[in-house]
């Protein structure tokens, strides 16, 4: 009896590494452990690559956690630079970690951002009592005095949700970003809960975070900072419709490594963009609570690159780099 | 009644053969796990989240098998703390200071059993109090800001001084020490990494259970090899397994205020099990006083934190179920979990998937009692996993250790760090500085330096807003009386404390 436990675990992996194990197949590198974002990318697109016949094997997918997504880029520049058959899940928090040169020496220029196919857009929440009703109110708040409002978020300082607000407030003229209050809490649900709970006065974070506190009613959202508004919440206004033409969203995409041909990286970038056309993401986008947006090829690698300017131009007014 | 209707779907949900099969399963998968230092709660159901995927199980399902497992986990960590004086997993800890000196004097039995039955009493109240109160309960974590949370770890770090009764200086030393590890890494407030050296593996921290199996299993590996095995602790024999229904009996007050203080702990999110545990050992050691000879081998020394941390593990379910947050490093495994399922935890789960969240309560009340029966009667099945020579099992434990770090992260400098605190525990233990304080300081450190500077961040520099409301207030009033009391108390109790001590253990 004691030994069902290894055999139940071989077992057990034979199931899981079954897909996939020959050498030539495509893999996705997840820079993640199971579960979170990167890793969900990783398996349903992997998944609906083979389903639609874009690749001949099973996608792998590999798990390489570590620096926030660092050892996997690194590894990837280092050991597969000319991998054709290789993608790494990646979001905004790749960009905006190499923005800030989170990754050691790492340049975003060392591989090549091949698409976005769908994101989770920005929010700005308030406690449902809270005395703001739009964005201005609150924009208003923090120019007549910054120290009155406080943001929670579930990035660390600099990271993501901190710029959210800070883009905002820039676009409305205030420009002493230094003086407004952020604390980096462990994920939007634990910000929200500190808002709630009246610690700070707003929340900045995904919409995906929200939708449970905004169905049951402890929370309102000020502005959603997406091109349009997000289909199933067509009550939340842009922030552009409130005159602060801001645009944040937590894409959900995939670099490839440097060194491939353009032949290769436009074969990834066709492929991603049949995957984000597909029934099948579709659904997937909806259970997740992600919004369409797809961008691919150099269409992407060049939105990336303003996205990546701009993370590093605001970083460096923050101080978070020099 | 609505409570009972629920309950009823519940179980209409979990009592089908194939997840009563399921829960059995994921129960003896878990206390093996727990019970084989390196792997814990968190990496057991890691582990087992792709089994899931591949089974194609539903969310019912796949939630019944990875919380049996969780459940299983926190039940099985007693059991290399006890015979081995390796917890198996962190929150178990505490439970090697009275439960490992039990087994040396040859009531191993007995300490398996109670604290097999502290399990159960501690779990069943809290998937119980999950059942009745978890909406509203929901609400404290509402009440808990930035300045609480730093006020109910400096209670933890205040009643510290008093763990080891010889040399409060030197556990002083080493929370240091852990609390000056825990600042490895990013810091959340500025955005830069901190002591890293450069050092990508660095970046996110020291994982806490690469520090729990070098100071422990891999030190106890250093002693083996100096002293050739005949003084190691391992090879502690299982004597005749007798349920000690007196010594039982006598630990009940223990139990029930343990898995209240367990469960309160648990449903506050950051504070979690470890921290469950360690509140009620220090608990009870100051209720029973010096005459109690906490830390000598009694029984209410592996009651209290056993109730207290498999009570901590109903509660972190919690917030995790309720508001998304998760209480501990385990149900953040969870949380994931439900997320791919399409179940998105939060103030609206209870009344827009009944089925799943009362499907849930009801397994967790039939792991309960499958927990119990492997645990007690059956105990054996897994002691024999570790009674084994110590010549095969030591090199077993470290093959392990090594396979459950890697397993964590897939990368070698874990293991070189793992070493490293090996020979950090080996030199501990020679110079008598307890390492349990180590690890409280890695555990607890990153949280609650976090925590006071967003209160400085949201007062604007002013300390006065760490005092500000009532709730921070009693804890700091409670952390005072932890750290001042024993001073006094001690003075009093010493002469009769030494010769009851003594009368107990023999």
């Amino acid at each position: 009896m004691t030994f069902a436990f290894p055999k139940v675990l071989v077992a057990s992996a034979v199931i899981a590494l079954g897909i996939g194990t020959q050498a030539m197949a495509t893999e996705c590198i997840a820079p993640a452990n199971p579960g979170g974002g990167w890793d969900f990318t990783c398996r349903q697109v992997g998944k609906i690559l083979y389903d639609l016949k874009l690749v001949d094997q099973p996608v792998q997918v590999t798990n390489m956690a570590g620096g926030g997504g660092g050892l996997a880029f690194n590894y990837v520049v280092n050991e597969r630079n000319t991998d054709p058959d290789l993608i790494v899940a990646a979001s905004s928090a790749t960009t905006t970690r190499l923005a800030q040169k989170a990754y050691g020496d790492a340049r975003a220029d060392q591989v090549r951002f091949v698409g976005a196919i769908g994101a989770d857009p920005g929010v700005i929440v308030v406690a449902a009592d809270s005395p703001y009703q739009t964005l201005t109110d609150l924009v208003e708040a923090i120019k007549a005095d910054p120290g009155s409002v406080a943001f929670a978020g579930g990035s660390a300082a600099g990271g993501f949700d901190h710029m959210k607000p800070l883009q905002i407030l820039k676009a409305a003229g205030f420009t002493d970003i230094t003086k407004v209050k952020y604390i980096g809490v462990d994920g939007g649900a634990d910000a929200i809960t500190q808002t709630v709970g009246g610690f700070t006065q707003a929340m900045t974070g995904d919409m995906s975070e929200v939708v449970g506190f905004l169905k049951s009613g402890d929370i309102r959202v000020l502005a959603v900072l997406s091109e349009e508004r997000v289909p199933g919440f067509e009550d939340i206004p842009t922030a552009r419709e409130q005159g602060y033409d801001v645009v944040a969203v937590n894409w959900r995409g995939f670099y490839v490594p440097g060194g491939i041909t353009d032949e290769q990286f436009n074969t990834w970038a066709d492929r991603l963009r049949a995957v984000a056309d597909s029934d099948e993401w579709k659904k997937a986008m909806a259970d997740n609570g992600l919004a369409p947006f797809t961008k691919v090829g150099p269409d992407f690698q060049n939105w990336v690159n303003d996205v990546i300017a701009q993370t590093e131009e605001l970083s460096r007014e923050i101080g978070v780099i020099q | 009644m609505d409570i009972l209707s629920n309950l009823a779907l519940g179980f209409s949900v979990a009592l089908s053969p194939w997840t009563l099969f399921l829960a059995v399963i994921g129960c003896f998968l878990g206390t093996i796990i727990g019970a084989l230092p390196g792997l814990g709660p968190s990496n057991g159901v890691a582990i087992l989240i792709p089994i899931t995927f591949s089974l194609g199980l539903d969310a019912t399902a796949a939630l019944v098998l990875l919380t049996s497992v969780y459940y299983g986990a926190m039940y099985g960590g007693r059991i290399s703390s006890i015979l081995l004086n390796i917890p198996g997993d962190e929150p178990a800890m505490m439970t090697t200071l009275d439960g490992y000196p039990m087994a040396r004097a040859g009531r191993a039995g007995e300490a398996l059993v109670i604290s097999g039955v502290a399990s159960f009493v501690g779990a069943f109240l809290a998937t119980v109090a999950l059942a009745l109160v978890a909406p509203y309960l929901a609400r404290i974590a509402y009440r808990f800001g930035p300045a609480e949370y730093f006020a109910l770890y400096a209670l933890a770090f205040a009643t510290l001084g008093g763990m080891t009764s010889n040399n409060q200086a030197k556990a002083a030393l080493a929370s240091f020490i852990g609390l000056a590890l825990a600042l490895i890494g990013l810091d959340n407030n500025s955005g830069f990494t901190r002591f890293t050296g450069g050092n990508l593996h660095l970046a996110d921290g020291i994982d806490f259970l690469v520090a729990i199996v070098g100071l422990f299993a891999v030190s106890e590996v250093f002693f083996f090899i100096e002293s050739h095995g005949r003084e190691s602790a391992l090879g502690v024999r299982l004597g005749k397994l007798v349920i000690p229904w007196g010594e039982i009996w006598s630990t009940r007050w223990t139990m029930l205020r343990s898995s209240v203080v367990g469960f309160i702990a648990g449903v506050l999110p950051g504070a979690g099990a470890s921290l469950g545990s360690f509140m009620t050992y220090m608990m009870e050691k100051g209720i029973a006083g010096e005459k109690g000879g906490f830390g000598t081998g009694v029984a209410k020394g592996v009651a209290a934190p056993e109730a207290g941390n498999n009570a901590a593990a109903g509660g972190a379910l919690v917030p995790m179920l309720t508001l998304g947050v998760p209480g501990s490093g385990t149900t953040a495994v969870l949380l994931a979990v439900l997320m791919t399922l399409n179940i998105t935890p939060g103030p609206t789960l209870f009344a827009d998937r009944p089925e799943v969240v009362w499907g849930l309560i009801a397994a967790l009340l039939i792991a309960n009692f499958v927990l119990l029966l492997m645990n007690v009667p059956m105990v054996r099945i897994f002691v024999r996993v570790l009674t084994v020579p110590p010549a095969i099992l030591l090199p077993g434990v470290t093959m392990i250790s090594f396979v459950g770090i890697y397993s964590l992260s897939g990368s070698y400098f874990d293991l070189l760090l793992m070493v490293g605190f090996g020979v950090m525990g080996y030199v501990f233990r020679k110079m008598d500085i307890p390492t349990v304080p180590v690890i409280l300081g890695i555990l607890l450190g990153y949280q609650m330096e976090n925590n006071l500077r967003h209160a400085m961040t949201l007062s604007g520099g002013d300390w006065t807003y760490l005092f500000s409301s009532p709730i921070a207030i009693g804890l700091w009033v409670a952390a005072i009386l932890g750290f001042v009391a024993p001073m006094f108390l001690r003075r009093f109790l010493r002469r009769p404390s030494v010769a009851e001590a003594d009368r107990i253990v023999d």
